[in-house]
Formats: C-alpha cells, structure tokens, sequence
C-alpha cells in the first residue's frame, strides 16, 4: 500500500513537472525504461516494467507504450498517464523488436528463435496470425500506407514483403549480409535497410522490390570491421535519413535525395536506435555501452547533449 | 552436372518452379575414444556434423525463398573402413562440396585423390600450419583457426596485458610440439620473451601429478609472468593452474584458451545460435560444430548470390572478396585467397567466461585487423593458391 502511494505520488510529481516532449528509453540491463526530459536534457525517473525490456513503441493516440519485455515472454501495455501496467499482449517467445500498424490496432513482433512474425490484434490482446519468415527474423516495419509488412531476417539476408490485407508473402528482397533495421519513406515509396555484417545501407524501390541503391558507409580512419549500422530513420520531409552506427559510435547524416554521406556525428558507445522528436528538430540515439542516450540538433546537425539513463539502453520512442 | 565453362559468376535464373539443387557431403570417420583423464566431459561422437545438419536447415529456410534446395549426404567412415575407397565409392561426381572432419594426415589423402581434384573440401577440424603453408592443397579451404592464428591471438592479449615474460610448457605429443612453435612464433612476432621452455615428461596420473610435480616441475623457473602450455589432447594442463610455485595464470590449451567456439559466447547474436543448436543437438555447441555449420553456411551463401548451384563460380566467389559470411563474432568472415584459411576472430575464453576477442584492440593492419592473426599474405608459403 505504501509503495502504491509512493508510485502515485512520483506519478503526480511526474505528471507535473513534465512539459511538452518525453523520451522513454528501454534498459536492458536494468528492467526499467527511463523516462528523459529532452528540452532540460535530465533524467526525470525511471520505471519498473519486466525482465529485458528491449523493443520500445508509442500508440499513434500518446496514450499507451508497448515494451517487449524479452525474459518475460510478453509486450507489456503502459498506460502513459498513470505509468502503470494495463495489460499484456502475446508476443511468443523472446520478443525484441515489433512494429506497429499506422492506426495502432495492430502489432506485429518479430520471434527471432522462431523464424516467424507474429500479428496481434491489440484491441483484443489476441495474436490472430503467425507467418513463417526467414531464420532470425529481426527488422520490421510498417509501411505508412499500411499497404506493406517487412520483415528483415539476419541469418537469411532476406526482406520479406508481407501483404497487410492477406498477411502472406509476396515477395522476398535478397539483402547484403546480416540485415538489421529497416524503415519506411514517409511516401511508402523507398524502404531503407542497414546490413550489418556488409557495412553498407540499401535503399529499396517498393513499387519494384529491388535495391536501388548500396551506400557504402565507410568512415575515414575508421576499419571497416567496426562499421556495424543498425537503426535507420528518415525525416518527414524526405530530404535525410540517420543512421546508427554501432560500435563506430558514429551516427550516419546521409542526403536522402543524393544517397550521398554528408557528415558522421560522434555519440556514445554502441550506438542502436533512433527516434525523432514529433517536430523533427532532434533525433535522439541510445548507446548500449556508455548507458546513455545522445541528443543531436538536426537544423545544425551537432551532438547537443549526452544524459546518462542507466544500464544498456536500447530501445527509444518519444511523446510530443 | 559439373560444368567447367561457365564462364563467370552471372547465371541465367532456372525456370521457374525448378529447384536448384545443391548438394554436398559431409565426410568423417568414427573416432575412437580416448583414454578419459576425468569423466568431466563425456566423449562427443558426433562433433561437427550436428553443425553441418543445423546449417543445412537454415540453407533450406532461405532457399524456400530463393528456389535453390540443399541435400546433404553424411559419410561416416568406420573406424577400421578404408577413406579412400568410402570417398570414391560415396561421394558422385555431382557432389562438389564436400565437408570433411578427419586428422591432417586423412585429409591429405583425399584431399590428393583425382576425384577431388574437381571437388572443394571444406576441412572442419585440423589447425596445422603445415597444411595451410609449404604442403597446401589448392582444393581445400581450412574452417578452424590455425595453431599460428591462436598463439597469435593469446600474444596479442598477453602483450595488451604486458605479461611479457612467457614460461613455455609443451607436451610430449607432435601437436604440442606443433603449438609450441606457434608460440615461439608469436612471441617473436609481438615482441614478448620465452625466458624458460620445458617439456612435460611426468606421469599423467592425478594423484602423484598435481599435488607433488608441479610445484617441483615449476619450482626453478623464477622470473615469469605467465604460463603457456602446449596439450592440446589435455593430458596435463589441467594439473597446472593453482599448482605452480609461484601465482601464475595459465594460458595456452588450458586455463585461457584461444578457440573459434564457446560456451560461454553471447555476443553478436550469438546466444540465438547456442539455443537454436542446444535445442537441436541436446548439448552444447563445439568448435567442430562451428567448423562445420560455417562450411554449409558459406556454401548456402555463395550459391544464393551467385544465383547458382555450378561448382566454378560457387567457388570463385567464396573465394572473393565479395563473401561477406556471418559468423556470430561481429565482423564479417572470408577466405584468405594465399591459403584457403577463413579469416575469423579468435575468442579467447576461460572455462566459463568469454574473456576477450582477438584481434585485440590496437593491433592494426593496412586491410584487415583479422589478418594481424596468423601468417599474412607476404609470409605465406602456399604457392598453389597464389
């Protein structure tokens, strides 16, 4: 009852203190997502959810965050307003990462030991469909115009397109080794992919499925074993797309138009994941070895702030 | 269908709905069981072909994709069978790639039989210099690290750890004989001193062994920071560590040890491969079976890039530098073109924990940090891959 009141009590205190933007960032190590304020660039708390929390989501309505418990077997529903724990949903075994449908009545979860995608129906909790992909299946993303599901498998290299209507595949994209990350043009257009083990970024035309572009994504003075790009984002406008770099610490500023590197940008240690902030002027970079996150000015592209998190920070998503 | 006029790597599609078919063998012989120094580890009989079967399902898992479809043929030889008579009567002119898991001396049999002059043998097991030098075979491409690539890879970390004075301990068998050199090489090669050598020639029995010899044995060598040990069957070296005269840590085949495979391996993705293998094989992964997974794992590679299941440019790719092969050690794996050895990095590992991963940080290479392990094109002596 104690420990109840004392919760409710940091939930007011947060609820108060809190302004505009919030970033919640998943801690592996730690069993907790830490909670930033971006603006003041602070540490506001951090909350207990479950064993492993790696893949990290936002409903579209801000109301609700979705956090794969791996250890747990589970997603886990927050209710952003109290930071409680509202429900489950059935992610099969080890859930890492998982995307969700542009209207948020869907989610789809990657099960890496399984070698399948598993869709849930949220408004139900119930997983209405498995799909046997590619042997560990990891990247998966949404497409905007909810037309297409892809689903990258690592030890496959394949991209799998996923029909959002029938959930079958159509088509499977062969991929440069070790395929990590993916993300959607704003357009649904271009699908943009990290390959790992190739140190390289591809650029999918979706209309066609192929690779219309590999972007090498070598850094001077930097040997190409380090170069280990994970997550990939591209801006609303279309005009640049990031990159994470991994163990190069670096994150990656490409011209989405000329597919050309323009600048690499020193974060933390092994960095994985990026979200923008809702007006695209930040992008924040978790960095799993230095257990703090990096926060970049996009008008400037410079590395503004680093704030420590806690330990293995992986997954990041951000509320307006 | 083993054609020798394809001319390059590009091949027409097959028509649909016809898969492509790629075979390949896996080839061994039945071991027989050592004398056990300790009923610890049970003797594993089949090291590396649960590797090769695992690989051969996840080939298949992408060749639904791909419309290519991987068989693969197991050739166990009994222990008093004939290799030469099972490779010739067993494995068909089709069949290209063939995996083998025997002793250096057997391989070099098959590896000179004419009917493997058309075939590329993918060696799981040996760690012999020799082989990947002066008595190379153009037709073999060697999974495992060499006995230079560890010593090397123990130096690296040893130096980085400036335990520079090295008391040298071999057995009494060739292979140590072998490793010994290896050492001597690295410690040459990275600027760290052997101040004493000394062969084991005691017992191998616990009792007398560990308790009285050690310390006698290691009692006159005063000025070392560590102790390397050559045993690579384990008849001894067990013994050493927490027995010597003075403190010392042991590194080498027992203690801290250089090895492809862990159990104790997480990192990169690894720990999905230890399930999915501990799930499959009811025991943990071995260095064999990492040999072995790679091989099929290479095969699968190069045939879904080049589109292809013929034997020529299957093999010039593997050979490329277009390979891009993954391994569960966070760079990318290749051949090296001088002497068919797979560039890898080497975990360094004591019995239950990953201790470090060579190339250590800071030893640099104009092209490839994984080339600071083991001999380096300039060094290389095998002139049949040149």
């Amino acid at each position: 009852m104690k420990k109840w009141l004392l919760n409710l009590g940091l939930c007011f205190y947060f609820m108060t203190t809190v302004h505009a933007e919030t970033v919640f960032v998943s801690l592996e190590k730690d069993n907790t997502i830490a909670i930033v304020d971006p603006i003041k660039g602070v540490l506001v708390k951090t909350v207990t959810v479950g064993q492993r929390p790696r893949g990290i989501e936002i409903s579209p309505d801000n109301k609700q965050l979705y956090i794969a418990t791996s250890d747990d077997d589970t997603i886990r529903i927050i209710d952003l307003k109290t930071l409680k724990e509202v429900g489950q949903l059935p992610s099969g075994e080890d859930p890492e990462t998982f995307a969700l449908s542009p209207k948020g009545d869907r989610l789809y979860v990657s099960n890496e030991d399984d070698s399948m995608v598993t869709v849930i129906d949220i408004a139900n909790k119930k997983a209405i469909k498995t799909i046997k992909v590619g042997v560990e299946p990891e990247g998966i993303a949404v497409s905007p115009d909810n037309q297409w599901l892809v689903s990258a498998s690592e030890t496959t290299n394949m991209v799998h397109w996923i029909n959002t209507k029938t959930l079958e595949i159509t088509e499977n994209t062969l991929v440069d080794p070790r395929p990590r990350a993916l993300s959607f043009t704003q357009d649904s257009k271009q699908l943009w992919v990290t390959s790992e083990m190739a140190g390289t970024l591809m650029v999918l035309d979706v209309a066609t499925k192929k690779i219309i572009q590999t972007i090498p994504l070598s850094i001077q003075g930097v040997n190409r074993d380090k170069i280990l790009p994970v997550g990939v984002v591209i801006n609303k406008q279309g005009t640049y797309a990031y990159v994470a770099m991994g163990a190069a610490n670096r994150v990656a500023v490409i011209n989405a138009k000329t597919f050309k590197v323009e600048k690499f940008l020193l974060v933390g240690q092994r960095v994985w994941n990026l979200a923008f902030s809702p007006d695209q002027q930040r992008l924040y970079t978790t960095n799993g070895m230095s257990n703090d996150i990096s926060i970049i000015d996009l008008e400037n592209h410079k590395v503004t702030k680093s704030v420590g998190v806690g330990r293995y920070p992986w997954g990041v998503a951000v509320t307006p | 269908m083993v054609s020798l006029s394809a001319p390059s790597i590009s091949v027409a599609k097959p028509p649909a709905k016809t898969k492509q078919i790629i075979k390949i063998a896996y080839f061994s012989q039945e071991r027989v069981v050592p004398a056990a120094l300790s009923n610890l580890d049970p003797f594993i009989q089949n090291k590396g072909v649960m590797g090769a079967k695992i690989a051969l399902e996840e080939n298949n898992t992408t060749g639904k994709f791909t419309g290519q479809q991987y068989q693969l043929t197991k050739i166990i030889v009994p222990i008093k069978g004939d290799i030469k008579k099972a490779f010739l009567n067993h494995i068909p002119a089709d069949i290209n790639f063939v995996v083998v898991n025997l002793p250096v001396v057997k391989l070099k049999q098959l590896a000179d039989l004419d009917a493997a002059q058309q075939k590329l043998l993918f060696d799981v097991t040996t760690r012999d210099d020799g082989l990947r030098g002066q008595q190379c075979r153009a037709n073999v491409l060697h999974l495992q690290p060499s006995r230079a690539m560890r010593a090397d890879a123990l130096a690296q970390f040893m130096l980085k750890k400036r335990w520079k004075k090295w008391f040298l301990v071999t057995g009494s068998l060739d292979s140590d004989r072998l490793y010994g050199e290896a050492f001597k090489r690295a410690a040459k090669k990275f600027g760290l001193k052997i101040v004493a050598e000394k062969k084991w020639a005691h017992t191998y029995d616990a009792r007398r062994t560990a308790q009285s010899d050690i310390p006698v044995f290691t009692q006159d060598i005063k000025d070392y920071d560590v102790l390397v040990v050559a045993d690579e069957h384990g008849s001894f070296g067990e013994y050493l560590s927490y027995r010597t005269w003075l403190p010392r840590p042991i590194i080498g085949t027992q203690g801290l040890i250089a090895t492809s495979w862990h159990l104790s391996h997480e990192q990169w993705g690894a720990v999905q491969m230890q399930n999915r293998f501990k799930e499959m094989a009811k025991r943990t992964m071995k260095e064999e079976d990492y040999g072995a997974y790679l091989a099929v794992k290479a095969i699968g590679e190069a045939s879904v890039r080049t589109k292809t299941n013929q034997f020529i440019p299957i093999k010039n790719y593997l050979l490329s530098d277009q390979l891009v092969l993954q391994g569960y050690k966070g760079k990318s794996l290749s051949f090296r073109k001088w002497n068919g050895q797979l560039r890898q990095p080497i975990l360094l590992a004591a019995p239950r924990s990953l201790v470090s991963v060579a190339p250590v940080e800071g030893f640099l290479h104009p092209k490839t940090e994984l080339d600071t392990l083991g001999y380096d094109a300039p060094e290389a002596r095998c002139e049949k891959k040149q």
